[in-house]
């Protein structure tokens, strides 16, 4: 094994069609119109010396080492900023050129420390290697540079440093978080000699500053000046494996860089398809999870759950879980038990718990937590374009002309995609975001949205329908699009509909407290502002008519023409990892793997042929109706990998009486969750880096994910662990390694026919459907025409949620994620990231804090009709009047015991954006969290017997 | 909310989204819905709610609750 080496190819690529030659060192060479001299020499194989260039930002010309001749041409111009042209004869190694690189050295070096032998970049210095490539062997000026000996090192930021000794001010990190990352947090400070970075605060350090710890910079330092604090303490890596990150839904490659078995560092991979070599604050530092000391790493069981939990052996464990699930459906019947599969973990670990489910638990009680997110998506998508997916790859926004938001906060939940979106609209693109919030997107530098429609929580159906509307009736439709695309019958019963006057901008302005005419100027330029593309999140999904909101945008999209080229399309931003992996393994219990319903026997009957088993052809329970059926009395086992669903399902009460409800909990998961406060069985999971495996992102992008060390819970990667409970329960699996795993998914499943980890290995990823149709996979949907054949308008009724706000419950709750915390937290919580988000806290409108006498950081009373809780309040005009903002990260403040019952209409997702809320004032947390916190801190004592 | 009012409530939610639509007589839609997408326990729950008089069902709901009592794979 050795490094993953990326050729930097000092700038970035050009994009012309036209081509031109030119000879370099005598070395003919072709490259496209635009290309710098310094890339065209690399592609030849000549690496120019450089400082100031790397091709992940423009050419800054700053370094002056890089200089070339030029036949014809005076001076000796920069290889970064000069073109190519055509016949140009060029000249990288000169006599004179050697002189002037040697004397730039000489100046760098006289004020730089000759610390190498000591340093962390010891052996991945540009700085080192430049001063060997231009032969310095002397420096006239000496070594007692004034500017490197006193100054002191900002160790602000938990995961890197920044030592100002060591800058060269050649400004790539400056660049990069301008160009790469796009918040501008960087700066050069003062002039010449004087000149430094800085973060531009007063303390001048980075954690006070707007940096949000993306990497870019440390990735872009040619020095040891930006250094990961891991790298530092360990020592430079020895070899690296390219992997795929296992927090958000853009699915970023990254080389996770080793010595031995140890983690030095997680480098963004420049050939991720998803992510084009940048990263997040999550996927590039926080790992630290992996190793934490809270990690569980032997199996436990307990007869009851006031017991402590008793470490035994695998083999226990195992025989624990088969004979209780066993004698629930002896007595109980076949019905009884279920599962729920993880959106963490990969394809094939997701694809063999429904097949455990299916085959070896004789029903079809699973589901996954795509339930609580974007379950609406599929059902929405499917009914109106006829495929349960995103339409368009993450490159497709480079040639949007109007970006529509709604619902989604990218910047905190989607960072990466999000640099690439505000690279886009630097470049001139238009924004419209819809969201009750301001989030960053409104008004970030250089980015502002044309339009921000902040609607009342729960008008999303109304708000699509009055853009829509505005579209129709100021004749603003592709009428053409629609005649060639679309069921004509549809649209014009739907057109009919919406034409009404319950759906024109002034009615709905009025319901959802959004001004008509802004309502009017956002679908004017939607309608017409060229490429219009979609990006919408949970905000769209989590509501009663979640998928009917879901079906608006399918709508618009087909209305204005939107669909099946580059630039446009409809495009969830899926919160988890592998949420669409998911979804598309036949995690839901109505339907098999690619969105097939279980009553198709035909269908049904090649996976009975394949597995041999009879499988039921009647749909199973959703994860909220297996609360329901606990309570009940009739589900009393429940194998739960990867998910925390006490934390993060609504209604949490409810929650915990229907897992007090239940005989035989069964948690898989790395930490002893809230969930695992009420299970029976507790089987220690695998982390992201000691699986092989697949991840599926947004975009359904196939990823690898490569096993960089061995499972630390005595070797078993999560697929293995659920091979054990299968083969006990008496439905034998003997997989080997994923990849026949997946090769088994790909024989079942149409729109993975074509997909293997030999195509994987080969292409880096692939996007479904890939098969004999599109052998080298799909990255643009509905090309030509729809996948269910015509476009489908469906009527999108705006029908009020039940959920009411009144005089004991005046405002709004609507809840989400922010950058440093992912999801219930169990990861992020566990590393550094709690440097920038410690608790949830409340965001209020000053109107609102007024009101009742609430102040900054004072702690609040957060009560509504299902439950209440305490957090400390923050005042913010972020939210309007009447609106109030929480996110769910810290189980301490368990934000959704607030949270309702009421959930989407088609799909049972939960209403999480909408719930009735009194804020008060209060002394400190509530006596149900004093209560629960007692209560998990008992459930969590292990008796740390030895393994039998 | 009652495991009753719970059904109801999703069943209404159902109902109201297929009434105004083109494709499907809305009944047979509700019904479909019901049928694809409701556990067995849920729909004999419902089945049994209408048995005893179906208290808050709408009307188009109501006729499809009674053809899935009617129709068949009911446990």
């Amino acid at each position: 094994m050795s490094l993953v080496h990326e050729i930097d190819y000092g700038t970035p690529a050009s994009r012309s069609a036209e081509q031109v030659t030119l000879t370099i060192d005598g070395q003919p060479v072709t490259v496209p119109a635009g290309t710098s001299i310094m890339r065209a020499a690399m592609d030849t194989g000549i690496q120019v010396p450089r400082l100031c260039a790397t091709d992940s930002v423009e050419a800054f010309g700053s370094c002056r080492l890089c200089l070339i001749e030029i036949a014809g041409r005076a001076g000796t111009p920069a290889s970064c900023t000069t073109p190519v042209a055509p016949g140009m004869v060029v000249s990288t190694q000169t006599e004179r050129l050697k002189q002037i690189r040697r004397g730039v050295m000489e100046l760098y070096i006289s004020d730089h420390p000759l610390d190498c032998l000591t340093c962390a970049a010891n052996g991945d210095c540009e700085l080192q290697d430049m001063a060997g490539a231009v032969g310095l062997r002397e420096v006239r000026y000496g070594y007692d540079g004034e500017s490197h000996t006193r100054q002191e090192k900002d160790e602000s930021n938990p995961y890197f440093t920044f030592d100002p000794s060591k800058c060269i001010v050649c400004s790539r990190c400056v660049r990069a978080c301008e160009e790469v990352q796009g918040t501008f947090a960087l700066t050069i400070q003062g002039r010449g000699f004087g000149s430094k970075v800085s973060a531009g605060t007063l303390a001048d350090d980075f954690l006070s500053s707007e940096c949000v710890s993306c990497g870019a910079c440390v990735q872009a330092c040619p020095t040891a000046t930006l250094s990961e604090k891991s790298l530092i303490e360990i020592g430079q890596p020895e070899h690296s494996v390219v992997t795929t990150c296992a927090y958000c839904g853009v699915g970023c490659s990254f080389k996770a860089e080793m010595r031995g078995e140890e983690l030095v560092r997680m480098v963004p991979y420049k050939g991720g398809q998803a992510n084009h070599g940048h990263s997040c604050v999550k996927g590039r530092f926080a790992w630290g999870y992996a190793n934490h000391k809270e990690r569980i790493l032997n199996p436990m069981i307990r007869e009851s759950i006031d017991q402590p939990w008793r470490e035994v052996s695998w083999d226990v464990a195992i025989d624990r879980v088969a004979s209780e699930f066993k004698r629930l459906q002896h007595h109980h019947g076949r019905l009884a038990i279920g599962g729920i599969t993880s959106s963490r973990c990969t394809n094939e670990e997701t694809y063999l718990v429904q097949k455990l489910i299916r085959g070896g638990f004789g029903n079809n009680n699973v589901d996954t937590c795509a339930r609580v997110c974007h379950s609406p998506t599929g059902y929405g998508l499917n009914n109106t374009l006829g495929t349960s997916a995103g339409t368009q790859d993450f490159d497709s926004i480079e040639e949007a002309d109007v970006i529509l938001v709604i619902g989604a906060n990218p910047t905190d939940a989607h960072p990466v995609f999000a640099s690439r979106m505000k690279k886009r609209l630097r470049e001139g693109a238009r924004l419209i975001v819809i969201d009750p919030r301001r989030t960053d997107l409104v008004r970030t530098p250089h980015v502002e949205a044309d339009f921000h429609l902040p609607l009342r929580p729960g008008t999303n159906a109304a708000m699509l329908n009055a853009i829509a509307h505005t579209i129709v009736t100021e004749g603003l439709a592709n009428e053409a699009f629609v005649r060639e695309r679309c069921d004509m019958d549809a649209f014009e019963h739907w057109a009919e509909f919406i034409v009404r006057p319950e759906n024109s901008p002034e009615t709905v302005g009025a319901l959802s407290g959004v001004s008509p005419e802004d309502i009017r100027g956002a679908a004017r330029l939607y309608a017409t502002g060229g490429n219009a593309a979609i990006y919408y999140g949970l905000g769209v999904t989590e509501h009663s008519q979640g998928t009917t909101a879901v079906m608006g945008l399918a709508n618009l999209a087909m209305l204005s023409g939107n669909m099946g080229r580059r630039g446009v399309g409809v495009n969830p931003l899926r919160g988890q990892n592998n949420v669409q992996g998911s979804c598309d393994m036949g995690s839901f219990p109505h339907e098999l793997t690619g969105y097939r319903h279980i009553s198709d026997d035909a269908m049904r009957g090649t996976f009975e042929a394949l597995w041999g088993r009879k499988l039921d052809a009647e749909p199973g329970l959703r994860i909220p109706n297996m609360f329901d059926a606990a309570i009940d009395g009739n589900f009393l086992g429940l194998y739960i990998q990867g998910e925390d669903i006490l934390q993060s399902d609504p209604n949490t009460a409810h929650v915990v009486k229907a897992l007090k409800a239940m005989e035989c909990v069964v948690v898989q998961d790395l930490f002893l969750n809230e969930t695992a406060n009420y299970a029976h069985v507790f089987l220690p999971g695998s982390t992201f880096l000691e699986k092989d495996g697949t991840f599926t992102n947004a975009e359904r992008r196939i990823n690898m994910v490569r096993k960089v060390m061995t499972p630390r819970n005595g070797g078993y990667a999560d697929w293995e662990i659920t091979m054990m409970i299968s083969n006990a329960m008496g439905f034998p699996m003997n997989y080997t390694h994923p990849s026949q795993i997946m090769d088994e998914i790909a024989q079942m499943t149409p729109t993975f026919r074509g997909v293997s980890y030999a195509l994987l290995e080969r292409m880096g990823s692939v996007q479904w459907p890939c098969n004999d149709k599109a052998p080298l996979g799909t990255p643009i949907m509905h090309v030509g025409g729809f996948v269910r054949g015509k476009g489908n308008f469906l009527v999108t009724e705006y029908i009020p949620t039940e959920e009411r706000t009144g005089p004991r419950f005046p405002l709004l709750l609507t809840t989400g994620r922010i950058l440093s915390q992912y999801n219930v937290g169990a990861q992020t919580r566990r590393t550094g990231n709690v440097a920038w988000h410690p608790e949830d806290v409340l965001e209020i409108h000053p109107h609102d804090a007024e009101q009742r006498g609430v102040r900054d950081g004072d702690w609040v009373k957060l009560d509504s009709r299902a439950g209440g809780t305490s957090l400390r309040a923050r005042i913010t005009d972020r939210v309007a009047p009447g609106v109030v903002y929480t996110t769910f990260h810290h189980p301490e403040t368990q934000a959704n015991v607030v949270t309702t019952d009421y959930s989407d209409w088609a799909t049972n997702c939960p209403e999480y954006k909408v719930t009735a809320v009194q804020v008060s004032p209060s002394n400190g947390p509530s006596e149900w969290q004093r209560e629960y916190g007692e209560q998990a801190e008992r459930s969590r004592r292990i008796l740390k017997v030895a393994a039998e | 909310m009652s495991d009753d009012d719970k059904l109801v409530t999703m069943a209404n939610q159902i109902g109201r989204f297929f009434a105004p639509q083109k494709q499907a007589e809305p009944v047979a839609a509700i019904e479909t819905h019901l049928r694809r997408f409701w556990d067995p326990r849920m729909r004999a729950a419902i089945v049994a709610h209408l048995d005893q008089g179906g208290a808050g069902l709408d009307d188009a709901v109501r006729k499809a609750v009674q053809r899935l009592k009617e129709g068949p794979g009911l446990t």
